[in-house]
């Protein structure tokens, strides 16, 4: 098990180097000047310029950018924004809060709700819940997440006044609810179908029919007999979708207002601001890879057939 | 068959989403102008973070523009209707001759720390921001001073550290000495860049920017970065405007649409501009509250004169004419643009001075048969040309009305250019590789004629990037330069100006307008001609 994971933690390096270096010259690659654009339709002053541009190795060629920045972000400084002369590390330690609790929320959103959905839909096969159930997370589906979340400004805040339209404070977790349920509610519809089809088919395998056979009381038949074999698709959903979240929170965030990460980068990406978006970015990585790391551990949980030698 | 139910039930979210809306709107619809208000009351404002550290020299975009503006009053400030300029922090600003100035400053005024300010707060400030080793977006500005090139030298280090034409002979007096005799300078004193800093700058310019002390009407209190930026009134202002409100908060909003909902449900107090969403049904959702006001800025579609596709015309002013009479301006403000625009007649807004009333005359009005019949002359009825621009500024529905105007008018074929974001654009314009015309637009630096005319359409300016040349107009503008008053100068840009339109460098389009509004907590807003609220006006209700 400890070979395992140290095998897994050592295999993120290159993995961390050649996201780091993609993202890098991409960003790099965007057509356009940024240092020009800060200047926007003025005239702009060469001298400047220059100086901006020295100062943040906008001049040297591109590898060389890269591996000054990689050095950096070895000894933990990951350099400031040419834009805002801010330090990334501060610009993170901002946003990345408010993204982690809006990504929990959400996270917590579609296991509780995707869970119940699905286990109802699951018990009930071909009957109305399961019909339910479909029709409802077929709707999430298909309804692209900025007509959820104006659909959900409209009703939540406009009718029923519950709350504000928009997130007035980032780091109060109560208002943070309304966009996690958006965000969290295309994963809780994914979840829904997923442990659905699992429980539903595992439902009928011959240990259930063991167990009930044995005469054990339902609850523990469903309860741990069932929901431990049918869980294992999810969770890996679950590991590669809390990445998932905390990235494509842009969409949300905008609609809300909220100034996390998604914003954050945003915003950077149409600066060309390389230092924030490549700092941002490899968090996400780390984290993404962190998780599924997570997973896998898990299954061993999960299934006492996987062992992790 | 799974696809044709998730359609249906997205066309039934859709309704629903509709009629939500529809509902939502005309709630109450008095401007609050009768309800009792709290001096102390501190109100919102849509903004957005600032780019930079708040420096003043440094500071170009409107996010970090307008809280600079709040914090710092300058030697002169502009009226917001008329756009008249006026002594703010100068007690008197006389013209000895062409290119020297006596700047006398008022006593009595206060940094926010308590220090005075002085002479030499002015001085100081214009040296360290013209100083080419502080790298100040705005460095430019300091340029019609003498020693200017010694402290910004084109390349490499500056050789002296002050200005040689600036000198404080006492306390609050300011000699100033212009390299080049320019009879509008006292305009750019209103520019931000001009304003004074407190000597605590200079220990540390760079903490300065994150707990900037200024001399405005209103005081820093705390800057949540990507949150908003609070400020509070300042009790020692010496200004006329005293603020009639507690202090502003500068909330920032990445998308306009989600603070234009705050607006609409009483959670932002002031707009800046409407969401392009919510263009439709502002003046429904807001009633009284909606606010229109001109603005100083023009939109135009300029010619790149170096192009295969214009250097193919024989007559080139003609085919300008032609194109820029093909356009039905007062139909496309009126419905492609919603009422949000104002048709231009020429290339200087109304509000600013030197303004010509009609100054295109019948090349901006709409003459279909005209435009064919110049353009015909022209010899471009066989020219195919395209319009340049920025897809993520909302330009893509006019550019197409335009070039179907164009089009239909002339059988001139006209297509639209689009380029991902501005970035991407300059590059193209500044590396002269546009296909024929783009899109380009001027807000104003201060409200005078020369501002609209010079820096754009001179042969030698940094902003004619389509390589105009036109020798009556440079002529002028250099006499205009050299007038010994402002107003001979002014007239001298408004000849200039009408000879622009015997070949037209751009085509005029329509001048802006501020499509803004207010929440029910707050009355008495109103805009400037640079679309920015009168801040120290605003009131908030009591509670």
């Amino acid at each position: 098990m400890g070979r395992y994971v140290a095998r897994r933690l050592l295999q993120m390096i290159p993995v961390f180097i050649g996201t780091t270096l993609l993202i890098f010259l991409m960003v790099y690659s965007l057509p356009g000047d940024p240092v020009r654009a800060l200047w926007g339709d003025r005239p702009a002053d060469p001298q400047a310029m220059a100086r901006l541009r020295h100062e943040y190795w906008f001049d040297r060629p591109v590898l060389a950018q890269y591996w000054h920045y990689l050095s950096n972000v070895v000894t933990g400084d990951f350099g400031s924004s040419f834009v805002t002369g801010r330090k990334v590390i501060d610009v993170m330690a901002e946003t990345f809060p408010v993204t982690i609790r809006l990504a929990l929320i959400a996270f917590a959103v579609e296991i509780v709700v995707g869970l119940s959905l699905g286990l109802l839909a699951g018990l009930n096969r071909g009957k109305l819940w399961d019909k339910l159930v479909l029709v409802i997370t077929l709707l999430l589906i298909s309804i692209p997440i900025f007509v959820l979340g104006f659909i959900f400004q409209t009703i939540f805040a406009d009718q029923l006044g519950w709350t504000t339209p928009t997130v007035q404070n980032s780091d109060d977790i109560t208002q943070l609810i309304l966009p996690g349920a958006v965000l969290g509610s295309l994963s809780f519809a994914y979840i829904a179908r997923l442990s659905r089809t699992s429980l539903a088919e595992n439902l009928r395998a011959d240990y259930i029919r063991t167990a009930i056979a044995k005469g054990l009381p339902r609850r523990r038949v469903v309860g741990i007999h069932l929901m431990r074999n049918s869980l294992i698709p999810v969770v890996t959903f679950l590991g590669t979708d809390l990445g998932a979240l905390m990235g494509g929170a842009i969409v949300t965030e905008g609609i809300f207002n909220v100034h996390g990460i998604g914003n954050t980068l945003y915003r950077s990406i149409n600066q060309s601001d390389n230092a924030t978006v490549v700092g941002i970015v490899t968090i996400l990585v780390i984290v993404y890879l962190l998780s599924s790391l997570l997973v896998d551990l898990l299954y061993a949980a999960l299934d006492p057939r996987i062992r992790y030698a | 068959m799974r696809g044709a139910t998730s359609a249906k039930w997205v066309a039934g979210a859709a309704i629903i989403a509709l009629a939500a809306t529809a509902c939502g709107g005309g709630k109450d619809s008095t401007d609050n102008s009768g309800a009792a208000a709290d001096p102390a009351g501190v109100f919102s404002y849509q903004s957005s973070e600032p780019q930079h550290p708040i420096q003043p020299a440094n500071v170009m975009e409107t996010g970090g523009g307008r809280i600079t503006d709040v914090l710092f009053s300058k030697l002169v400030d502009f009226d917001a209707k008329s756009g008249a300029i006026e002594n703010v922090v100068a007690d008197s600003i006389k013209q000895d001759d062409a290119s020297h100035y006596t700047i006398k400053v008022k006593q009595g005024w206060t940094f926010h720390n308590g220090e005075k300010v002085t002479a030499k707060s002015f001085v100081d400030a214009w040296n360290w921001g013209a100083n080419a080793k502080n790298a100040q977006q705005n460095a430019s500005w300091f340029s019609d001073i003498k020693g200017y090139d010694e402290v910004h030298p084109e390349k490499g280090d500056p050789k002296a550290d002050k200005m040689s034409g600036l000198s404080t002979p006492d306390d609050y007096t300011i000699k100033v000495e212009l390299a080049n005799p320019a009879p509008y300078w006292t305009y750019k004193l209103g520019y931000s860049a001009y304003s004074p800093l407190p000597s605590v700058f200079y220990t540390n310019p760079k903490k300065y920017g994150e707990e900037p002390i200024g001399n405005g009407p209103y005081q820093f209190v705390k800057w949540n970065h990507n949150q908003d930026f609070l400020t509070k009134a300042y009790d020692k202002y010496a200004g006329a405007d005293k603020p009639k409100n507690g202090g502003v908060d500068f909330k920032f909003y990445t998308t306009s649409e989600a603070a234009y909902k705050d607006t609409v449900s009483n959670n932002l107090d002031v707009l800046d501009q409407v969401a392009p969403s919510g263009m439709a049904t502002y003046h429904q959702d807001l009633g009284k509250r909606a606010v229109d006001a001109p603005q100083n800025s023009i939109q135009t579609i300029a010619v790149a004169t170096y192009a295969d596709a214009i250097k193919g015309v024989k007559d080139r002013g003609k085919f300008m004419q032609g194109i820029s009479m093909a356009i039905d301006r007062d139909t496309i403000t009126k419905t492609v643009l919603q009422g949000s625009r104002t048709p231009a007649t020429g290339f200087v807004p109304p509000a600013v001075k030197g303004y010509l009333a009609d100054a295109c005359g019948e090349y901006c009005k709409y003459d279909p048969a005209k435009a064919k019949q110049l353009v015909t002359e022209a010899g471009g009825a066989n020219a195919s040309i395209s319009i340049l621009y920025n897809a993520d500024g909302g330009h893509k529905e006019w550019v197409s009305a335009v070039c179907s105007n164009i089009t239909q008018a002339t059988g001139v074929k006209c297509e639209s250019d689009s380029k991902a974001d501005f970035k991407t654009v300059l590059d193209v314009r500044t590396n002269k590789k546009v296909q024929s015309f783009y899109r380009s637009g001027w807000v104003q630096d201060y409200p005078l004629n020369a501002n609209f005319l010079k820096d754009l359409y001179g042969t030698t300016a940094a902003g004619n990037e389509g390589g105009y040349s036109n020798k009556t107009f440079d002529d002028l503008t250099a006499k205009a330069d050299k007038a010994p008053t402002l107003d001979e100068s002014v007239k001298l840009y408004q000849d200039a100006e009408k000879s622009l339109y015997a070949d037209m460098p751009a085509i005029p389009l329509w001048y802006y307008k501020t499509n803004a509004g207010y929440s029910a907590n707050v009355k008495n807003v109103t805009y400037d001609t640079f679309g920015k609220p009168v801040f120290t006006a605003v009131e908030v209700l009591k509670k």
